[in-house]
């Protein structure tokens, strides 16, 4: 149910596909921090699990034209449908295993809720639900090194990034200990934020101006003219997200200088990225 | 051996003959169970799916046991509701195959989930607002309601109903068979279409994702419409093939043309709805959202434009024409490969409606995933077949399923 909260947070991401080198800190770092469990083969990425998951994007163009990209795909944490909370996957998933967080705008997954149908990730375009083929298991010795703050997963059920939950509550833990009723931007950070080398990813409250994100991306809170479902739009012509036009809301934002690289961003009939592509939040033309 | 048990006036086969065929299809059946324990015991890593197929060949074999299984409801409706009379001589048999099939979607859904003992969840934890929870809600209802629809010919076997009880049971139940009838069509209703409204909803998914009325997208309706409109072919190749093994004539054929009439009619108004459809999605839903419809067929090595005219020409317009035409309809290898058609129609039908789905990148920078499924997912999906085949094989030497055999078939008397 929607719950209508002023002091809500809306957490999200900004990615600098310019700054991305396609390292994989960050994949390492999430699947470290959040007790993602592996196999002894794991050259089929289809089967494996990998919030965090790198995509390499290119121009298309042959030498000596080729420009590559990196793209750090997390879970995309959809306000769903004129962001009012019904995630692609939140609306379906039929045992509420999957909700949406109206306080933090943070798609949380339920495990010993979830039953395995698999709907929810039919039902995500972005594939950033996984599923639990196997029964989770480490190299003997390396249980030792598990995080006690993540739950690990069992067979037979879904996953998926939290944002690093688990460090939101800590931080709160903190902030209740020492009397404060909020937390500052510094002390919730996720793992692969903190993770990047490049300094590529910035993480915050994009409803908070003194916030990093909300400085880069200029959330417009308002639906955009050219489609309504579409809440969030960024004000920074050069921000887009993934498969905008869905209406799916994203959290996570991208930022390039390159226009090849945030046209990848949608799926575009021909001639019709040149009439939208300066097309940004409504607050810009204002 | 088991003569007592056999209809009185009807000729079976011999006991031996019975089961030696009994124990080929079990065979066939104790593979698909052999293979239902593994997924159950080792996992779904036993399966070919993965995170790009996450529904696959069993989530197909259920929305299309479902379709095909659609005639019960619908012959039901006619006959109890609109009060066709002639189809109370196949009526038994189309309880039959849709108590087959939904006893085999439920199978299927107990195999396909990840967690099995937590398959009440979907009842407990509810989320109203997902189409797979009506799903689950409907079909478990409708299975109880062709449960006791199925009653009443298991009382009429001929020692059951010596027993007064049955005896009275069985003929109280038929006269109040209109209220189940009526139940189950509007379950029906529901679960066929919230089937279709799994795929419609998913916003996320431009292949599949539809406008419509209030909460339900149009494939809610479609898969409805397309279940009372193919369910029926089932029915009719079902008899068909029932008739071919024995070798008997089990039903009139003024019944056979009768349900092959409605069910045409109701595939060629399907079949313009469905046209109407995939026009308004191909013109305006997915070039709304940037797509185009070549970006759905093409750049793979399997899912071409050919799937879609097979879907909508070959295997809907032609069985609808076949079926309406009285000429066509009336002649039996016209009827026999318009039932077939149909009945592929509406299964390619499901099967773009949940794999295709999975096939179609989305993301402009990800690319197509096909799949093959392993020998499990075959074995399990080909489990109910088999089941299917000995439930009707009993019912049919046990039960008096067909009222029109005897009449179609006497039985000389034996001079000695």
């Amino acid at each position: 149910m929607k719950q209508e909260n002023n002091n809500a947070h809306k957490f999200g991401m900004v990615i600098d596909l310019d700054k991305c080198t396609g390292c994989g800190s960050c994949m390492v770092s999430c699947m470290s921090e959040n007790n993602v469990p592996f196999k002894e083969d794991e050259s089929n990425k289809k089967d494996s699990i990998t919030w965090m998951s790198v995509y390499k994007l290119t121009n298309g163009k042959s030498f000596p034209d080729t420009e590559i990209a990196y793209l750090p795909r997390p879970c995309q944490h959809c306000g769903g449908k004129g962001d009012h909370g019904h995630s692609p996957c939140v609306s379906v998933c039929p045992a509420v295993a999957t909700d949406y967080g109206y306080d933090t705008g943070i798609v949380s997954q339920i495990y010993t809720r979830c039953f395995g149908c698999r709907y929810c990730m039919g039902a995500c375009p972005y594939h950033a639900r996984y599923f639990n083929w196997w029964d989770p298991k480490w190299p003997e010795g390396m249980e030792n090194y598990l995080s006690p703050n993540v739950s690990p997963r069992m067979r037979g059920v879904v996953e998926k990034c939290s944002f690093c939950y688990h460090r939101y509550q800590a931080a709160r833990d903190v902030a209740y200990y020492e009397g404060r009723d909020d937390i500052e931007e510094h002390e919730y950070q996720t793992a692969c934020t903190t993770a990047c080398p490049s300094g590529a990813i910035v993480f915050g409250d994009l409803n908070n101006p003194a916030h990093k994100i909300h400085q880069i991306v200029k959330p417009d809170p308002h639906p955009d003219p050219r489609n309504k479902h579409v809440i969030g739009k960024s004000r920074n012509p050069k921000v887009f997200r993934l498969l905008e036009r869905l209406g799916t809301n994203p959290k996570v934002y991208y930022l390039s200088e390159r226009e090849w690289v945030r046209k990848q961003g949608d799926s575009y009939l021909d001639g019709e990225w040149d009439k939208i592509k300066n097309h940004h939040g409504t607050s810009s033309h204002g | 051996m088991d003569s007592a048990l056999i209809p009185e006036g009807a000729k079976r086969c011999s006991f031996p003959k019975f089961t030696i065929g009994i124990a080929i299809v079990g065979a066939v059946l104790l593979w698909g169970v052999f293979a239902m324990f593994l997924c159950w015991f080792k996992g779904l890593n036993q399966t070919n799916m993965n995170d790009y197929y996450g529904f696959a060949l069993w989530i197909w074999a259920d929305l299309a046991v479902i379709a095909v299984g659609g005639g019960a409801f619908f012959t039901g409706l006619l006959r109890y509701i609109f009060k066709i009379d002639e189809l109370k001589n196949i009526i038994n048999f189309a309880v039959i195959i849709g108590f087959i099939c939904y006893s085999s979607a439920l199978l299927i859904l107990a195999i396909d989930i990840g967690q099995p003992l937590r398959g009440w969840f979907i009842f407990w934890h509810a989320n109203v607002h997902s189409m797979l929870t009506e799903v689950a809600f409907c079909l478990s209802a409708y299975f109880a309601v062709l449960t006791i629809e199925f009653i009443p010919n298991i009382l009429e076997n001929r020692q059951v109903n010596k027993v007064p009880f049955f005896h009275h049971l069985a003929h109280n139940m038929h006269g109040v068979m209109a209220v189940f009838a009526a139940t189950g069509a509007f379950l029906s209703f529901f679960h066929q279409g919230s089937l279709g409204g799994v795929a419609g909803v998913m916003y996320g998914r431009p292949f599949a994702v539809r406008e419509g009325l209030l909460i339900w997208p149009w494939t809610f309706f479609l898969f409805t419409w397309s279940a009372a409109a193919f369910g029926p072919c089932f029915t009719l190749l079902v008899t068909r093939i029932t008739e071919a093994v024995t070798g008997k004539k089990l039903v009139k054929d003024n019944v056979i043309h009768l349900l092959a009439k409605i069910s045409g009619w109701m595939i060629v108004t399907y079949i313009i709805a469905k046209i109407i459809d995939t026009i308004y999605w191909a013109m305006v839903t997915a070039p709304s959202l940037g797509f185009t419809l070549s970006h759905f067929y093409s750049n793979n090595g399997f899912y071409g434009y050919w799937i879609l005219i097979a879907e909508i020409v070959v295997c809907g317009i032609v069985p609808g024409v076949l079926l309406v035409m009285k000429s066509t309809r009336e002649n039996p290898t016209l009827r026999l490969v318009a039932i077939i058609l149909g009945t592929i129609g509406v299964c390619l039908n499901r099967w773009v409606m949940v794999l295709q789905i999975m096939a179609v990148p989305v993301m402009s920078f990800d690319t197509w995933a096909l799949y093959f499924p392993s020998w499990q997912e075959i074995a399990t999906t080909i489990l109910p077949v088999a089941y299917g085949i000995i439930l009707i094989a009993v019912a049919y030497r046990y039960l008096p399923v067909f009222p029109q055999e005897q009449e179609l078939n006497p039985v000389e008397p034996v001079t000695e």
